[in-house]
């Protein structure tokens, strides 16, 4: 328990804004630039910003999810770590599980917290932004599974990782965003429910499948 | 207390599509020490990593009675901390202490480890491997980029570990003074 405790201490004190191997706060403000720049790409035309800029605000946020992804577990392997925490007994499961709730705790409230201003940008109205909001809180955690999938994925992968880390999103995404983005034009919870609901199957599935493919890039 | 040992048995290793040993069978136990001499690229890192149990063998066997601690090439510390706080962190985890003085690097704990020499990162390396206690120690090049103060330091720290009861198996190019003088020469055992 206490190994826990000082795993997650070591893992926020590394990726939280501001630390020394986070983007720190990248993500958040590509997240905002994205919002910013989709009006002028689009043209000031209100109606269509505000119908289109919930779906923005989706794509913006799974991209910011997947920017820190080089740097979530590759370093950790080439320095050692994984090697000397598993000559201690400490999984590679539990570990990787430890590493997606920090890299939630690095962007998902940051996240939550920019979608204000970026909304206000879109022209997205009040009863649209909580939906948004909703969305985020349930989809954000599986953006952060899928991120330490793709990173435990591609850790063995010397070049064109971040090739690979590219075309992995891509599935992974689309039933988080078909539901979180979508739960804006058919109104509300059903859609919620449904990005709930698969976040919960990810974050299930991420510490298996991440301790999974580290122990396989060990054996390379 | 329990029996420390280490066992392997027939052991084979593959990198790629090459074999680079095989038939390899050591049994050490408490107080034993063992140096495996072999030329670049035999496979002494890996006969490491397979008796660490971090790799597994292409045929045979790895028998671990005991805790297992390893020192290679990536000391494992954070490179951006103070050294003191990378090593307070595998403090934390490993609940000891590791004698900082008796290492000399005692004075050095406000330098960030990414400023540190290669001798000063593998003394601190050799402080977790201290703290960790564990019973069977697999180093590997312990004595790369280390003075002659450290190296007879190394050496006498793993004669005190094997005093002490445990086991220690060093794969080093340079010559190396441990307990017992046993000694593997793997290059008998190459394909």
């Amino acid at each position: 328990m206490s190994a826990i405790i000082t795993l997650l201490r070591r893992d926020l004190a590394l990726l939280l804004p501001g630390a020394q191997r986070s983007s720190s706060l990248l993500p958040i403000l590509f997240f905002l630039a994205v919002a910013m720049l989709y009006p002028f790409a689009v043209g000031p035309d209100a109606p269509l910003l505000a119908q289109t800029g919930g779906g923005v605000i989706w794509v913006a946020a799974l991209l910011a999810a997947i920017l820190p992804l080089d740097r979530l577990l590759a370093p950790d392997i080439e320095d050692g770590f994984f090697d000397q925490w598993a000559l201690r007994g400490i999984s590679e499961e539990v570990v990787v599980a430890l590493r997606m709730i920090a890299h939630w705790l690095s962007f998902g409230p940051f996240l939550m917290l920019a979608a204000l201003p970026a909304s206000a940008l879109l022209g997205i109205d009040g009863e649209t932004l909580w939906t948004v909001e909703l969305g985020l809180l349930a989809g954000t955690p599986g953006l952060a599974a899928i991120g330490i999938i793709i990173a435990s994925v591609t850790v063995g992968v010397r070049s064109g990782g971040a090739a690979l880390a590219g075309l992995l999103v891509i599935p992974l995404a689309v039933p988080l965003l078909i539901f979180g983005a979508g739960s804006l034009s058919q109104g509300g919870e059903g859609g919620i429910a449904l990005t709930a609901a698969i976040s919960l199957l990810l974050v299930a599935i991420a510490p298996f499948a991440g301790g999974a493919a580290i122990r396989a890039s060990r054996e390379g | 207390m329990k029996e420390v040992r280490l066992l392997a048995t027939d052991l084979a290793c593959r990198r790629g599509d090459r074999v680079l040993f095989s038939g390899l069978s050591l049994s050490l136990g408490a107080g034993e020490a063992l140096e495996v001499r072999a030329p670049n690229g035999v496979g002494k890192s890996s006969l490491i990593r397979l008796l660490a149990g971090l790799a597994r063998p292409f045929a045979g066997s790895v028998e671990r009675g005991g805790s297992i601690g390893l020192l290679d090439e990536r000391p494992a510390l954070d490179e951006h901390l103070e050294l003191g706080k990378a090593l307070a962190f595998w403090a934390r985890l490993d609940d000891h202490n590791a004698a900082l003085e008796k290492l000399g690097i005692d004075g050095l704990l406000d330098v960030p480890v990414r400023y540190l020499s290669t001798g000063q990162r593998k003394r601190a390396a050799l402080a977790r491997l201290l703290g960790q206690q564990a019973d069977i120690w697999l180093l590997d090049e312990p004595l790369n980029g280390l003075d002659t103060d450290a190296v007879a330091l190394t050496e006498g720290l793993v004669a005190q570990h094997c005093a002490s009861g445990g086991i220690a198996l060093v794969a080093s190019h340079q010559p190396m003074q441990l307990p017992g003088n046993a000694r593997l020469n793997l290059a008998q055992l190459a394909q």
